[in-house]
């Protein structure tokens, strides 16, 4: 599904991933952990078509396309979606019109008819059970004022409307409580299905308790420096991100 | 051309410009004085500085006589907001229709007529208000207004008495107002511990038509009464509006306003607030889209003269192509004001690389515990919001129309009738191209 080699991206002419190879098949998930500074974050970004970072070298190659060709929206209407580390606020639109707007924006894409926002509330209904909420979230204005929780929530409310392909969930658990982290996960779980793939950015191995990784890469100064399955994460959980930059430090 | 002027006001003898009780003449007289005295304001005049006036001072402007031969109540429909059952006042071209207008279902102790019957019918009411609040002095377009008053709408609401629906001024101007001048003059009064909400219209069936229209607008707030003042400017692109409204609140009032700015080539309104006594509040929401080479330009005045009030105003405008801006609030706190809490906040969002704003906060503070902040901003749409969207599938061009739209929103929304802000939203979307 996704083929990413020698990635290289930088922001304001200072280079971040210095050539990442990565590959995601459908029905797989990926745990990318790494130290503060490491370019996880940029490297989900760099896949959602930020403006902020220039690719300089390296190809993306998502179901046979040249993603970095694409501009973010098409990314969305492919069906890649990211759920931000720090989700924006949209003061004066509520969520329900956002949600609405970009459901029938990747239905037009798709060559498919636009639902009226009857139909849309149906949806959502079934969805918001997902992330175990309530409807009056929806005629809040998107994201403001919700807390650190309500907003990862929101994301991932917005990944089970928009039901993407390939999913990357950038440092959901950061900032969440044990409750949110429990709710969050489960709404991620229940969206997995053997076509479709998630890439989940952390520095904690919690959120691995629950959604559980197929395989888990390591990421250190712009490299992946280690993969293996699940257990890598329990290991960096054990040892920390040292032992790492510690035995990369000594093959070079 | 302040001598044409002149010379029209000493040849109305006999016009319904004229008529009146007795004790308007020599208010007129004062003000016309006062107008022939100082003229139009000059560009050093640091009120008007950024406000072209030209085109109204240099241009030749006929006394508008109506003309509302052919119209009929379904092309004033866009203007009503679906609501043909409010009491609603029309002024075609300046002059009052009693045809076209609709007065509803009134409660016992309310009275709305057009200026001219009230002048008529309730002299001493007028004499109590009518340049009380708006001082001729204050401004010479209100000089001159005051000088040629004849016609505009009175809303009188009586003590403790609750308006369940709003009262509607919708002044239209047809193809005929080219080259005209209209100086309508509304008297609003919401009584002791009353309730009300007025919507004030300048609307056009001509796009593309030149006139001027001089508005001035005296409302009184009475102790304990709440009142919403809803203003919308959809003027001629090719117009002039020069508006002015003074309200005086009194004890335990509140009062609310919203003002839209959306047509004129030169739009300007004053909005001046006195706090007469403790514990009033006053919320103020503008709105101003502009595109070519409109101006608008908002002053606004908020006088606490007493302690413990509390005043809110958010202004925000959205500029393209080389329209400007010009935004100017003044909030004045007399020493014994004590415990005042204003915040003043004016946004700008610029669509394009040639639309400018000039954005000036004026607080002038005498005492010394309250609580006084001011903000301005002129910025681009946020590029991380822009993303955010655009991640969502939403396209480059409607994220931008959805963000400039949102940024709208956050005023539009203020407004409390839900009919009147349902079209205010629709207004702005058609502007933005269609959401």
């Amino acid at each position: 599904m996704l083929e990413i080699r020698d990635l290289r991206a930088s922001a304001s002419g200072k280079e971040i991933l210095k050539g990442i190879d990565l590959t995601v098949n459908a029905g797989e998930v990926h745990a990318v952990m790494g130290p503060n500074g490491s370019g996880k974050s940029t490297l989900a970004q760099v896949l959602a078509g930020h403006p902020a970072y220039e690719v300089t070298g390296g190809s993306v190659f998502y179901r046979g396309q040249d993603l970095l060709e694409l501009e973010p929206e098409e990314r969305a209407q492919a069906g890649v979606f990211l759920a931000f580390q720090y989700p924006v606020e949209i003061p004066g639109v509520t969520n329900a019109y956002f949600l609405r707007a970009a459901y029938n924006e990747i239905r037009k894409a798709r060559g498919e008819e636009e639902i009226d926002s009857m139909d849309f509330i149906d949806l959502l209904e079934e969805k918001l059970k997902l992330v175990e909420w309530d409807s009056a979230i929806m005629s809040r204005a998107v994201n403001s004022g919700f807390s650190g929780g309500e907003k990862k929530r929101n994301e991932i409310l917005q990944m089970a409307v928009l039901e993407p392909t390939l999913a990357i969930l950038d440092e959901t658990d950061s900032g969440l409580d044990i409750d949110a982290l429990r709710i969050v996960a489960a709404g991620v779980n229940k969206l997995r299905r053997p076509d479709n793939a998630t890439i989940v950015v952390t520095h904690y191995q919690r959120l691995l308790n629950y959604i559980v990784p197929d395989f888990v890469h390591v990421l250190t100064n712009g490299r992946i420096v280690k993969s293996g399955g699940k257990e890598l994460a329990l290991e960096l959980e054990a040892r920390g991100y040292e032992w790492l930059e510690d035995t990369v430090g000594a093959a070079s | 051309m302040t001598e044409a002027f002149v010379q029209e006001f000493e040849a109305r003898a006999g016009t319904a410009t004229a008529d009146g009780p007795e004790w308007l003449e020599p208010v007129r007289r004062a003000a016309m004085d006062r107008f022939a005295r100082t003229g139009f304001p000059g560009s050093r005049d640091e009120e008007w500085r950024f406000t072209p006036i030209g085109p109204i001072a240099q241009g030749t402007w006929r006394a508008a006589t109506g003309g509302a031969g052919e119209l009929s109540r379904e092309q004033l429909a866009p203007f009503v907001f679906g609501h043909a059952d409010w009491t609603t006042l029309v002024f075609v071209n300046g002059v009052f229709s009693e045809g076209l207008s609709a007065i509803g279902q009134l409660p016992a102790g309310v009275r709305v007529a057009s200026l001219a019957e009230a002048l008529r019918s309730d002299g001493a009411l007028l004499q109590a208000h009518l340049t009380r609040h708006a001082p001729v002095e204050g401004s010479s377009f209100t000089a001159l207004n005051t000088a040629f008053l004849a016609e505009g709408g009175m809303v009188h609401v009586g003590a403790g008495v609750e308006l369940t629906a709003p009262v509607h001024l919708l002044f239209v101007t047809t193809a005929e107002a080219g080259g005209t001048v209209t100086h309508p003059r509304n008297v609003i009064v919401v009584e002791r511990g009353a309730r009300a909400s007025i919507i004030e219209s300048y609307v056009t069936l001509a796009p593309g038509q030149s006139y001027w229209t001089n508005p001035v607008t005296e409302v009184a707030v009475g102790a304990g009464a709440w009142m919403e003042h809803t203003r919308i400017q959809r003027e001629s692109e090719s117009a002039q509006h020069v508006g002015l409204t003074h309200v005086d609140q009194q004890r335990d009032s509140h009062y609310r306003s919203f003002s839209l700015t959306m047509g004129a080539a030169l739009a300007r309104h004053n909005l001046h607030v006195r706090l007469n006594d403790e514990n009033i509040e006053t919320l103020m929401y503008g709105l101003y889209v502009t595109r070519g080479e409109q101006v608008a330009d908002n002053h606004t005045a908020i006088y606490h003269d007493q302690p413990n009030c509390r005043s809110w105003e958010v202004y925000k405008g959205i500029l393209d192509d080389r329209s400007r801006g010009v935004f100017n609030g003044k909030v004045f706190v007399q020493a014994e004001a004590q415990k005042t809490d204003a915040k003043q906040t004016n946004r700008n969002l610029l669509l394009s690389d040639g639309a400018r704003v000039d954005t000036k906060p004026q607080l002038e503070i005498f005492a010394d515990d309250v609580k006084c902040t001011h903000g301005a901003t002129v910025g681009r749409l946020d590029e991380l919001a822009r993303f955010y969207a655009r991640s969502r599938g939403i396209p480059a061009d409607a994220a931008d129309r959805l963000l400039t739209y949102a940024f709208a929103a956050e005023v539009v929304e203020e407004v409390t009738l839900a009919p009147v802000r349902e079209e205010l939203d629709r207004l702005v979307r058609a502007r933005l191209g269609g959401l």
